[in-house]
């Protein structure tokens, strides 16, 4: 599948992900120039990681307006994929192709650790390697991952399924003390109606090979690229 | 051509004046030589910070020529922005430490920040793509009413290095972070960083060809940072707060930008030298890089771009405004460079040009404002041997002070957990992207992180150390104490050691004690890189580490880098992250413990942490023994025997077994042929293995034949660490130590 990687002035991420989808997935992968108009036939585009442009308003709030997401807009609803990672979730609640905001960080510090997930939707595309309830590790990096709406619209978002991943301690649980940036609902991944936008905090392309010692993240980018609805029986054979 | 004049408005030069820049009378009066005439305003400003100690090393330069400098594996040593080695492969990795000691104390956020800020342009201005950063911290007290300006400090550093090193999207995978009371006045902030390329990307920092324009690009000039390199070339007295201006700002978006688009500029072939704008701003880089080219430069301060129009060309030569590099292009082919920068939204402009004449011309609204020769000022700066004697109360601090076992070694474990200098670094390390680029394998919190080299089959291990109360009890045993644990951290790793850094923190150099705490330190880490044959590729010197006369603690931050050169060996890959760690993650492993002890007390953890005493001579170095420990446990990674490794160090046998159980929550049970006081002896040359029980007798073999003494002494698993020794028993859950390890830090900082 082609996939192409957004590169804002400040992403930094923009390299793992490539890694990930072309050395490590297989998939042909290529970089769109955040200036551009064109999406180059990409069918799936991921928002990678970083500061866009420097994020010293909010995170995202200008990556927002930037050419590409035109783009990238009309892509999300003709119902094409897109993934926003970190930064590019944030852009995505920028854009308003996800609903909700992101506040800083409970302790208002940034966050380099691991975390857990648990899978909440496996019908989607992206979880097509996961089973619902199933628990993930995968390292956050951020200081604005704080997830906020308001108490309604967290009701819909919950009432439409759309929360994909929510944080959890090592068994599954929700427990406060694992809800490291204090997101309401201790949400980490949401996806749109469509279940063709994902965004979440946490970094699958950081944990995505064996070498790493953590391998948790392939499945989701495995997803993001499998053909149809089918689930990716390659996934041990794809690892690095 | 006019004979350069000073501006109406603009003071008279004389040796008053000249004394207010730092310069001696001698070093003035050598100056009106060199020109034939009495300097300008604006050369008096570029003289004094090419002379300052931060520019120059005038007082270090003597004994800095004792450090070996080459190997075969050494690209460029000391000279260029950062020291260059072949890591294999067709790659090469480019690196450098550097101190931001005065600013960070001034303003921590910002100093701290634009530390990160500046190592990391020096390694991209080599063509290097920068992969990872440490830091080595040293603050004062932080306890109690008295410690609120420390605990401050350490927030500000800790969130200015982080905030830079995050958003450029470098990861910080280690370091160190020390507290003593010789750091209330002046805390330190070593900043490491380093860059991979392939072997014939490397650029220097060389400005060459006659006409050959000289292109400023990144942000603006502004008034920040004037005189910053001489300010950390001062001692601070009560007025340094007033110098909180000359602390510059940094904008790691700009940074991150700039790296990206010199990257590209560099590989579009028309780019013939890079430079940063570092110490001393635009005068440091177009100085250095034309005397490094043998050249002269013509500079038209009119076209250099300003925050404010009203800059004098003094200031704008001094200025240390951030985030600003200077190219040397093929003449004719700027076009191409200032292209690139625009795309990624910079601004380029031609500033000058680079001439034959050796001699750096600077113009500013038609008028000469200096007319210097560049080779004469920069390698021709004074060089001090200045007077070295032994402090007065040398033998007083070096008398042996009987050490008292401890009546509950498990009190005193915990005691020593709960300091923050052994307390767990989480607290610091988890504001630190360590994982962004993908390639860590290890981490913050271990002996040596290590980082994969994608695209080929090695790994570089990186690790800093130094123990300042070693070096201030026998500056030449801890500066060889400094090299040697390094070298053994890397080695538990499997690394072969091939290249050094280092930061030089001493207070004066003009007092003779110190002047000989530098020699001494710096005579004792030679050795033992020539031991070790390691050279030292790059480095940085920080004095005047003192205020109202009180120095801080000699401090030789050393960082070393080595390479694995087949990762596979060491550890299959689900295993590698766990292998190559430390800590304790599989049952039922042996526990070996390699090397024997003296029994070392002198500075150690125990005495000073514990009995508040600092006295007697520093741990012993044979640095025999410690090469062949080395070359057993790069012998033993080999071979893949180990499933982990971890160096005694700062508190001893007991501390380091702890820290291998608290890693994972996994204890051991373990017996000990010594009495309680042993373990916390802080001999050197050692380290505990653990090993599958089926390699036991291998690791056993190759240490009998090294000489290294290796004794079983107990087994992986449970939840407890329970170790017999000689007359008792130390028996805890792990989780308890845990804890009071685990809050230690977070406690102490508030």
């Amino acid at each position: 599948m082609k996939c192409g990687i957004v590169v804002f002035p400040g992403s930094n991420c923009d390299h793992d992900v490539y890694h990930v989808l072309s050395h490590v997935l297989g998939q042909e992968t290529t970089f769109l120039w955040h200036q551009e108009t064109s999406l180059e036939g990409c069918e799936l585009v991921v928002l990678p990681g970083g500061f866009s442009y420097g994020d010293y308003l909010r995170a995202g709030s200008m990556a927002a307006h930037s050419p590409i997401m035109a783009a990238v807009r009309r892509h999300a609803e003709a119902g094409g994929r897109v993934l926003g990672i970190c930064n590019g979730f944030q852009m995505l609640l920028e854009t308003g192709l996800l609903p909700g905001a992101m506040r800083r960080n409970r302790d208002l510090r940034f966050l380099s650790v691991d975390v857990h997930l648990r899978v909440e939707r496996d019908d989607l595309l992206y979880c097509s390697n996961y089973r619902r309830g199933d628990v993930l590790r995968m390292p956050i990096a951020h200081a604005e991952g704080n997830y906020a709406d308001t108490e309604e619209a967290l009701d819909e978002l919950e009432r439409r399924g759309q929360v994909v991943f929510r944080y959890v301690d090592a068994a599954g649980r929700l427990e406060p003390t694992a809800n490291l940036n204090g997101s309401e609902r201790a949400i980490a991944g949401i996806c749109n109606a469509g279940g063709n936008v994902l965004g979440l905090m946490p970094h699958p392309e950081r944990c995505a090979e064996e070498m790493l010692g953590n391998r948790d993240g392939l499945g989701l980018l495995a997803g993001a690229v499998a053909v149809g609805g089918g689930r990716v029986g390659a996934l041990a054979a794809a690892g690095g | 051509m006019t004979t350069p004049s000073s501006a109406a408005g603009e003071p008279v030069v004389d040796s008053f004046l000249a004394a207010d820049h730092g310069l001696t009378d001698e070093e003035f009066g050598g100056l009106c030589d060199l020109l034939g005439r009495s300097p300008t305003w604006t050369e008096l400003g570029i003289a004094s910070a090419l002379y300052s100690e931060h520019c120059s090393y005038k007082s270090s330069k003597i004994h800095l020529r004792r450090f070996p400098t080459r190997s075969r594996r050494v690209v460029h040593g000391p000279g260029e922005n950062a020291g260059v080695v072949d890591v294999g492969h067709g790659w090469v990795a480019a690196f450098k430490m550097e101190s931001h000691n005065h600013p960070s104390f001034i303003e921590p956020y910002q100093g701290a920040a634009t530390g990160v800020g500046g190592i990391l342009r020096d390694v991209f201005t080599m063509g290097a793509r920068p992969i990872a950063c440490l830091d080595s911290l040293r603050f004062g007290e932080i306890d109690g009413e008295r410690g609120a300006r420390m605990r401050h400090l350490v927030d500000g550093v800790v969130r200015g290095i982080g905030d830079y090193g995050n958003c450029v999207g470098i990861p910080t995978v280690g370091g160190e972070t020390g507290f003593h009371r010789s750091y209330n006045g002046n805390i330190l902030v070593n900043a490491f960083a380093l860059g991979v390329c392939r072997e014939d990307r490397i650029f220097t920092a060389t400005a060459s060809g006659a006409g050959n324009p000289i292109l400023y690009a990144g942000s603006r000039t502004g008034r920040d940072g004037i005189h910053g390199a001489t300010m950390a070339s001062e001692a601070f007295d009560s007025e340094s707060e007033a110098k909180r201006p000359t602390v510059q700002v940094g904008d790691p978006f700009t940074e991150k930008v700039l790296l990206e688009a010199s990257l590209e500029a560099m590989r579009s072939g028309v780019v013939l030298g890079v430079q940063d704008m570092g110490a001393a701003g635009l005068t440091s880089s177009c100085f250095e890089m034309a005397a490094r080219g043998g050249a002269g430069v013509e500079l038209d301060l009119d076209l250099v771009p300003l925050r404010e129009a009203s800059l004098t060309p003094y200031e704008i030569m001094l200025s240390e405004s951030q985030e600003r590099m200077v190219f040397v292009t093929q003449r004719g082919q700027e076009e191409a460079v200032v292209e690139i920068l625009s795309r990624w939204g910079l601004e380029a402009s031609r500033i000058g040009r680079v001439t034959d004449s050796g001699r750096a011309r600077l113009t500013f609204r038609g008028r000469t404002v200096a007319d210097m020769p560049v080779e004469p000022l920069v390698d021709g700066a004074p060089v001090y041997d200045r007077p070295a004697a032994p402090p007065a109360d040398l033998q007083e601090r070096q008398q042996a002070v009987a050490c008292e076992p401890p009546e509950d070694p498990l009190r005193a474990l915990k005691d020593l957990l709960e300091t923050p200098e052994l307390g767990d670094k989480t607290w610091i390390h988890r504001q630190y992207d360590s994982t962004v680029r993908s390639n860590t394998i290890v981490g913050p919190g271990s002996d040596a992180a290590v980082l994969r080299l994608k695209g080929t089959p090695s790994a570089l291990a990186l690790t800093s150390d130094v123990n300042p109360s070693y070096c201030w009890l026998d500056p030449r045993a801890g500066g060889r104490q400094a090299v040697a644990e390094a070298v053994r951290n890397l080695a538990t790793v499997g690394a072969e050691p091939v290249g050094m850094t280092n930061c030089l923190n001493f207070g004066s150099p003009e007092n003779p004690a110190i002047a000989w705490q530098l020699r001494e330190c710096i005579e004792g880490m030679a050795e033992a890189c020539r031991a070790f044959d390691v050279p030292v590729i790059s480095g940085n010197v920080s004095l005047y580490n003192e205020t109202e006369g009180e120095a801080v603690h000699p401090t030789p931050t050393v960082a070393i880098v080595g390479v694995i050169d087949r990762l596979e060996d060491a550890g299959t890959d689900g295993d590698l992250h766990l292998v190559l760690a430390c800590g304790f993650w599989r049952p039922g492993d042996r526990v070996v413990l390699l090397g024997s002890d003296s029994g070392e007390y002198g500075g150690s953890a125990y005495q000073r942490l514990l009995h508040g005493v600092e006295a007697g001579r520093p741990p012993a170095v044979d640095l025999e023994a410690e090469s062949a420990l080395c070359a057993l446990l790069r012998q033993s990674r080999r071979a893949g025997w180990l499933s982990g490794c971890h160096d005694l160090a700062d508190g001893g046998l007991l501390v380091a077994l702890a820290e291998c159980a608290m890693a994972r929550g996994i204890g051991l049970r373990a017996t000990v042929d010594c009495g309680p006081l042993s373990l916390f002896s802080e001999g050197q040359a050692r380290a505990i293995a653990t090993v599958p029980a089926s390699r036991t007798e291998d690791l056993l073999a190759a240490a009998e034949a090294r000489g290294v003494p290796a004794r079983e002494i107990g087994d992986v698993g449970g939840d407890r660490l329970v170790l017999d020794f000689d007359g008792g028993a130390v028996d805890s859950a792990v989780a308890d130590l845990r804890r009071v390890w685990t809050e230690a830090l977070p406690r102490a900082v508030g």
